[in-house]
């Protein structure tokens, strides 16, 4: 990986809520845990030493429990609010050094934020909840409702223009929310648990659009969730937060395979694992071909099964996306990766 | 132990001195300002003679006509249009005519002055602790006060007349306005507000865009009590030489005259509910959006 591939670095980012902030800070810094803190001085622990980078054009999920610090960390990015301690590089421009003046543009033109709640503004309709981020530019009205159609159109909102947001269901308020956020053409999309509100099918309707759209658009997408099928449905990399700590950053695969303790484990043990591992994680490495079929290395267990099923005695050959050979699977192999792992202790990130 | 039974209170002499010297000063005050403030109120005083010679020279007929056409606009409801025609056509046949049309304008002025000082106030308390902390005594004051202790000062410093009269209208009429416009532009739903921000609306984007918008119905509920207010002070008003509806009232009250009181105060009360209506409505269809998007 490049340095240029990482568009915004979390470095020994600390937030602590309260009075007297500095004394609690340097507390944390010599060990306090989250509860010893609140008790001593009246202070609440949001996030404690975060270190994140985030690469471009790539879809990072930030996991973790309510109260666990995810939402205050994705606020520290455009700085709804304000760290007590640390760093946030985003295009090689430290943004806690901003003026009012240059935050107010730099949100407008770098990032923009799809809410839980939708956040819609109840006043306005969808065209004009659409365009506001163009508006609150000075964009002229003419160009600024062109632009606004477009997105609303393609979020499949066509005719609902003149509809004000309470007279949608909650799954089309929230294809207004990613339409507004869209509609800036901003790089950066903060996405705060933004699908949680909604019921299971639409949820999975919305993640759809939304990979969909990131096909196309190769936005980078910081995403908030609780939810592990979700985390794994759309992430390209998942950190999991814990009282505020960062305990695991890594693939989604080495998440499943190797979690890094007994929290992460907790959380993946309902996951259906036959339908999240990929062949890469539990295959053998090897360069030649072997008696079975040949299937890509990111097809998952349960597909593997079906076709091992007609022939258990042969390994399947996996291959790369270039057609070029890099392992195999036994039946063994599909056994063992469907157990759960126990946790890896130490090492959090890889 | 007389102490214990007798309040140990200021001897009476002391108490007269420290009375006449706070009447003296304010007579001083009044005496070396009186005139550059009565200076200051005179544009004000030619604007609420012209305003008032306005409504009672203007022929009855378009009057009413004007009347019903804002009260068209307002409500865009037919019964409330009815209902303020006949109401006028019966304060005219009564005889009222006249005092009504002196009790409109200052009532409008009165009004008008309000919202032009309470809005503006009440967006300074929305955005400031601080600011809110020290207008919220105030306000308080000027609400429980009974209204003859601030006439006192205000006619010292002003004589009797007009201006003096709307300036104790609008002490007991303001507070409403401020503080509703305060409690509708802080009850603006926070996640709202936290989404105007991360696309980067400034301070005034944000006032104008969204909270004032969406605080709306709040700040209309006190437009509406302003008016009220306003009406509920005619009366007191006339005692000091404001001419309308307040003056025949008080003139049945020191005479025992059942009828010219109870006329005049009716039609008190019909002003203040065509005003209520007809504000409450124009209100409402402003919130559209609330009701499913349709008028």
């Amino acid at each position: 990986m490049s340095k240029n591939d990482i568009l915004i670095k979390v470095n020994e980012l600390y937030k602590v809520f309260g009075d007297n902030t500095n004394e609690a800070l340097e507390m944390v810094k010599d060990g306090m845990s989250k509860d010893k803190l609140l008790e001593k001085c009246n202070c609440v622990l949001g996030l404690n030493n975060i270190n994140l980078d985030i690469k471009k054009a790539k879809i990072q999920v930030v996991m973790g429990l309510s109260g666990s610090g995810k939402s205050t960390l994705i606020r520290h990015l455009n700085r709804l609010i304000e760290p007590t301690s640390g760093e946030i590089i985003v295009n090689n421009q430290d943004i806690l050094s901003l003026s009012q003046k240059d935050l107010i543009q730099f949100r407008q033109n770098n990032m923009s934020m799809v809410f839980q709640k939708f956040a819609l503004f109840p006043h306005k309709t969808v065209l004009q909840n659409v365009g506001y981020g163009l508006a609150i530019q000075n964009i002229p009205v003419n160009e600024w409702n062109g632009r606004a159609e477009k997105w609303i159109s393609r979020v499949g909102l066509d005719g609902y223009e003149t509809y004000y947001p309470g007279q949608l269901s909650g799954g089309m308020q929230q294809r207004v929310g990613l339409a507004r956020a869209l509609a800036t053409d901003a790089e950066i999309l903060l996405m705060d648990e933004a699908f949680s509100a909604l019921d299971p099918l639409i949820r999975s309707e919305m993640q759809n659009i939304l990979l969909d759209l990131q096909s196309e658009l190769r936005k980078t997408i910081i995403f908030i969730t609780h939810d592990l099928d979700e985390a794994l449905k759309i992430g390209d990399r998942i950190a999991i937060l814990r009282d505020g700590s960062m305990v695991q950053d890594s693939d989604p695969q080495k998440i499943i395979m190797q979690p890094a303790d007994d929290y992460v484990s907790d959380f993946i043990k309902d996951i259906n694992r036959a339908r999240v591992i990929q062949a890469k994680s539990i295959m053998t490495a090897s360069k030649s071909k072997s008696s079975g079929a040949t299937v890509r290395d990111n097809m998952v267990l349960e597909d593997i099964l079906q076709i091992m099923s007609d022939a258990p005695s042969k390994p399947v050959t996996i291959e790369d996306s270039k057609g070029k050979i890099t392992g195999k699977i036994e039946m063994v192999n599909l056994i063992e990766g469907m157990k759960r792992p126990k946790s890896q202790g130490t090492n959090i990130t890889g | 132990m007389d102490w214990f039974f007798n309040f140990p209170d200021m001897s009476r002499s002391d108490l007269r001195e420290f009375k006449k010297s706070v009447d003296f000063a304010f007579t001083d005050f009044s005496r070396s300002y009186g005139a550059e403030i009565e200076g200051f109120f005179e544009p004000l005083l030619m604007f609420l003679v012209w305003f008032e010679k306005f409504f009672i020279n203007t022929p009855w007929p378009l009057i009413i006509f004007g009347i019903l056409v804002l009260a068209w606009i307002g409500s865009r409801s037919i019964p409330i249009v009815i209902g303020t025609f006949l109401s006028f056509m019966l304060i005219g046949y009564f005889g009222m005519w006249e005092d009504t049309m002196s009790t409109l304008a200052i009532i409008l002025v009165a009004t008008f002055l309000c919202i032009s000082i309470g809005i503006p106030m009440g967006i300074a308390m929305a955005r400031s602790n601080k600011v809110q902390a020290v207008i919220v005594p105030v306000l308080d004051v000027m609400q429980t006060i009974p209204s003859f202790v601030y006439l006192i000062p205000v006619v010292m410093l002003l004589g009797i007349g007009k201006v003096p009269g709307l300036i104790a209208v609008c002490i007991y009429a303001i507070p409403p306005i401020v503080r509703l416009t305060n409690l509708g532009i802080r009850l603006v739903d926070k996640d709202v507000l936290e989404a105007a921000d991360s696309f980067g609306a400034s301070y005034w984007q944000k006032l104008f865009g969204v909270q004032m918008p969406l605080a709306l119905p709040t700040i209309f509920a006190g437009v509406n009590q302003t008016i009220m207010m306003a009406l509920a002070m005619v009366v007191i008003a006339s005692m000091i030489g404001v001419k309308g509806l307040g003056l025949p009232v008080l003139r049945a009250i020191s005479n025992q005259y059942l009828a010219l009181g109870l006329m005049n105060g009716l039609a008190i009360v019909i002003l203040a509910i065509i005003f209520d209506r007809v504000t409450q409505k124009f209100g409402l269809r402003m919130q559209k959006y609330r009701n499913d998007g349709k008028d």
